[in-house]
């Protein structure tokens, strides 16, 4: 991706859902680590503006509580922001000494913005110093499957992010969709007929439809 | 450093991965044996070379003789 500068700040392209996401290799609270690191697992790489900051530090324990459905679901969590690992190490600690809960996984340090830059996760008219509030889903092979962005004034439902894995992964078992708000027991979509005789056969599959476009089934 | 203080002293999780790779192993078996994350054995791993206290071979992971005298 090509980079140009924007009042200051240097942005890339946005990352495209079902391409490789950008490979990267990062001081962490874990130690140096690369993107490929995590290949064979699911990855949520996320961002928050700044440590020792209020939203953030309730969406660093709402991700801490999910943190073991992600596990069971086969997902590791990374954050980041441009503060020092020495800040993050502060950080997490005080979150631990005076809210109780510890935070499970690591942390970029992305002081020179490589990896915030690389994933267009600065918004200049946002802020030209921090971070926005940025999920990218990352699958097992490495690829972007989808993107969430937050502004700084709006904390994130993790919820959404659960629900948005149990969708995904559903989608690659099943080979289906899921509709709006769908959650796991749902009804999942059969993916439309591409052809009228594929459509005829659709109607009396036994589904239940709608009309041929929209045909739901149970797992 | 994850894995070597800046002391030169090896952290608990180094020492439980150089004990989990006396003979050729994989970070995905030295994951499972340690209970560590996979991305941690990976990142550990290398950083463990780069040091000279691991070797990698075809994607097999062994203990040098520096690394044995680690342990």
């Amino acid at each position: 991706m090509s980079a140009e500068v924007i009042e200051g700040v240097k942005t890339v392209g946005l990352p495209r859902l079902n391409e490789p996401a950008p490979e990267f290799e990062a001081v962490t609270t874990h130690g140096v680590l690369r993107l490929s690191d995590y290949r064979g697992r699911w990855l949520i790489l996320f961002s928050h503006p700044a440590d020792f900051t209020p939203v953030c530090t309730t969406e660093f324990i709402a991700f801490a509580e999910i943190y073991p459905e992600l596990q069971r679901r086969g997902v590791d969590l990374l954050g980041l922001s441009i503060d020092s690992v020495y800040s993050h190490i502060a950080w997490i600690r005080n979150i631990e000494e005076k809210m109780g809960v510890e935070i499970p996984f690591p942390i970029i340090a992305d002081l020179n913005k490589e990896v915030a830059t690389l994933y267009g996760m600065i918004m200049p008219g946002e802020s030209k110093t921090e971070t926005s509030r940025c999920v990218f889903v990352i699958d097992p092979d490495g690829v972007l499957r989808a993107m969430i962005y937050y502004p700084l004034t709006t904390g994130r439902n993790t919820d959404e992010i659960l629900r948005l894995i149990d969708a995904l992964q559903t989608t690659d078992a099943h080979k289906v969709a899921t509709p709006a708000n769908w959650r796991p027991g749902d009804k999942v979509i059969v993916p439309p007929p591409t052809t009228t005789e594929m459509a005829e056969e659709r109607v009396k599959a036994g589904y239940e439809c709608v009309d041929w476009y929209l045909c739901k089934k149970e797992l | 450093m994850a894995c070597i203080s800046p002391d030169g002293t090896l952290t608990e999780s180094a020492r439980k991965m150089l004990a989990a790779v006396r003979n050729p192993t994989t970070a995905e078996e030295v994951a499972q044996s340690t209970a560590l994350p996979l991305f941690r054995v990976r990142s550990g791993l290398r950083e463990l070379v780069q040091a000279g206290l691991v070797v990698e071979r075809e994607g097999r992971y062994q203990l040098t003789d520096t690394g044995r005298q680690k342990l």
